[in-house]
């Protein structure tokens, strides 16, 4: 290897280091500092308990919904054609561009107790922001991209001559779906819902906008986190944190292993 | 496409994809720009241009330049290492990247709280020898959005260096290029529409960024506030025309990133067909 090149690759790691693996090892320190005892008892916390709890379930309803949708977009992205096409792919990523607290602050205009559909939600005696609902409305927002922008590539690929053939045969609408494009497409689709568990479960501004941040009732793991920070029990607040990370690297490294599938 | 009329089924998803979407997207962005053109166009520039708004977007745009261009060197040079360089772990390395993506934003503001904070080594011996602070300070708020934005140059640059033939290189270098005139002649206008991809998404990410920041900056107005914890504060408080303009400037600027990538990509698609 030339010198040149291997000045360059040092620098890189060097970089990277510094940037990426020394906070990760400053907050595993810590932990480690503040021992066991913090982390058992984070997790006997029922306060803790209801907050990943709530998490889980914003995750799960986020990764439904939007694999739903998310799919049947991409069929109408790749399959039809029609005026205005360009506009709506340019929509589609329009929640990545988008501040996460503008994001919450938006569904509080809209569905707030005088916003044009909160009034008429309110009228009903049906909370949307402040609880469950508004939460996952905030998440499904930031979320959104990602199933289409891993589904529609393959899908394009992937053509229609299968489909065709498996028709011609006579296999039914319903038949064709879940025996030819949805296999084709499987890959695609697990990586975005993967992308999709990792930023559902750490969505921080959009949930604390919409929440109200009421402990017991609308606060998740990441809202968990920052209270304990401002609590000044950062010992708590590393050890939840260090519990959000590992799950944040087995997703990770479960993303490696899907991209890798995803290419043969 | 097997026949140019569209089918009922066709029509019926259509509907309901366009009605989520306009539900879930179109509709919330609608309502924040109606509700900031409620009081008149005064009224808006009025809660802009308030000192402490105005200082929070001013921030917020400077740190964001100087982090994109930051990580336009480093997060090339870190493609180019990873495409053509050999070394031990490349794999291991290459998953790092990722990291910042998988990691939730308030748990890096809490890392870097772990390694630069007052109570840690780093943070005590810089407060006792230079008696400068790295947290509640620009210095910080600069590392938490380098971190949170690392992969966007390196995952848009890599796989271009990937597909670019050495050839084109190796003939250039033949035909009597020297290093530095094949590095701005061939290679750099190669990688160019994806390094200003790269950097659009991070200038943009950074601009919005909010649970690592509020975490490492703390909500110091005139110094360390950036728009996005403007922005919290003026909703926590129930100023709804505050949060309304300043939100607004934000959404503007990521429009006009948004824009600007979408005629990358047009630019770039028709460049192929050519």
């Amino acid at each position: 290897m030339k010198k040149g090149s291997r000045i360059l690759t040092g620098l890189v790691l060097a970089w990277i280091t510094l940037l990426v693996l020394m906070p990760l090892y400053g907050m595993v320190r810590e932990v480690a500092r503040s021992g066991v005892p913090v982390l058992t008892g984070l997790l006997s916390d029922p306060t803790a308990v209801r907050a990943f709890m709530l998490t889980f379930w914003l995750t799960l309803g986020s990764v439904v919904i939007n694999t739903v949708f998310g799919t049947m977009l991409s069929f109408v992205l790749v399959r039809h054609s029609f005026r205005g096409k360009v506009f709506l792919e340019g929509i589609i990523d329009l929640p990545f561009a988008v501040s996460p607290v503008i994001a919450g602050f938006m569904f509080i205009i809209l569905f707030g107790p005088q916003g044009w559909i909160g009034s008429w939600f309110d009228a009903q005696n049906i909370k949307i922001i402040y609880a469950f609902p508004g939460m996952l409305l905030a998440t499904l927002f930031v979320t959104f991209p990602f199933v289409v922008r891993e589904v529609v590539p393959v899908l394009r690929e992937f053509g229609i001559d299968q489909e065709e053939a498996a028709m011609v045969l006579g296999a039914s609408r319903w038949q064709t779906f879940w025996k030819v494009t949805l296999p084709s497409i499987k890959w695609g689709m697990i990586y975005g819902i993967t992308l999709t568990i990792a930023r559902a479960i750490g969505e921080f501004g959009a949930v604390i906008v919409v929440s109200g941040g009421i402990i017991n009732k609308t606060q998740t793991a990441t809202l968990l986190i920052h209270h304990k920070f401002m609590d000044f029990d950062f010992a708590g607040a590393c050890a939840a944190a260090m519990v959000l990370a590992v799950i944040s690297f087995i997703i990770l490294i479960a993303m490696q292993y899907i991209f890798s599938k995803r290419r043969i | 496409m097997k026949e140019n009329r569209t089918t009922p089924g066709e029509l019926v998803l259509r509907g309901i994809t366009f009605s989520y979407i306009g539900l879930l997207i179109v509709l919330p962005v609608l309502a924040i720009s109606f509700k900031a053109f409620d009081g008149g166009i005064a009224r808006l520039w009025q809660e802009i241009t308030l000192p402490q708004a105005l200082f929070s977007l001013k921030i917020t745009l400077i740190l964001a330049l100087i982090i994109t261009i930051i990580n336009v060197i480093t997060g090339t040079a870190t493609a180019w290492v990873l495409v053509r360089c050999e070394f031990p772990l490349k794999r291991e390395v290459n998953a790092i990247i990722d990291l910042p993506f998988a990691i939730p934003t308030i748990v890096t503001g809490i890392m870097l709280v772990a390694l630069y904070g007052p109570r840690s080594f780093i943070g005590m011996f810089l407060q006792n020898k230079f008696n400068f602070e790295i947290l509640y300070n620009s210095p910080g708020i600069l590392i938490a959005l380098l971190f949170v934005t690392f992969p966007f140059v390196v995952r848009c640059v890599q796989p271009v260096l990937q597909e670019m033939e050495k050839e084109v290189e190796e003939a250039a270098q033949t035909m009597g290029a020297s290093p530095l005139q094949v590095f701005f002649k061939v290679i750099i206008p190669t990688l160019l529409p994806s390094i200003i991809t790269g950097a659009a998404l991070s200038f943009s990410r950074a601009l919005g960024e909010f649970g690592s920041v509020v975490i490492v900056a703390g909500n110091i107005p005139f110094k360390t506030q950036m728009a996005a914890v403007y922005v919290f504060g003026e909703i926590e408080s129930y100023n709804v025309a505050g949060a309304t303009g300043v939100s607004f400037v934000l959404l503007a600027c990521s429009f006009a990133v948004l824009v600007l990538l979408n005629f990358i990509q047009y630019w770039r698609r028709r460049h192929e067909e050519r």
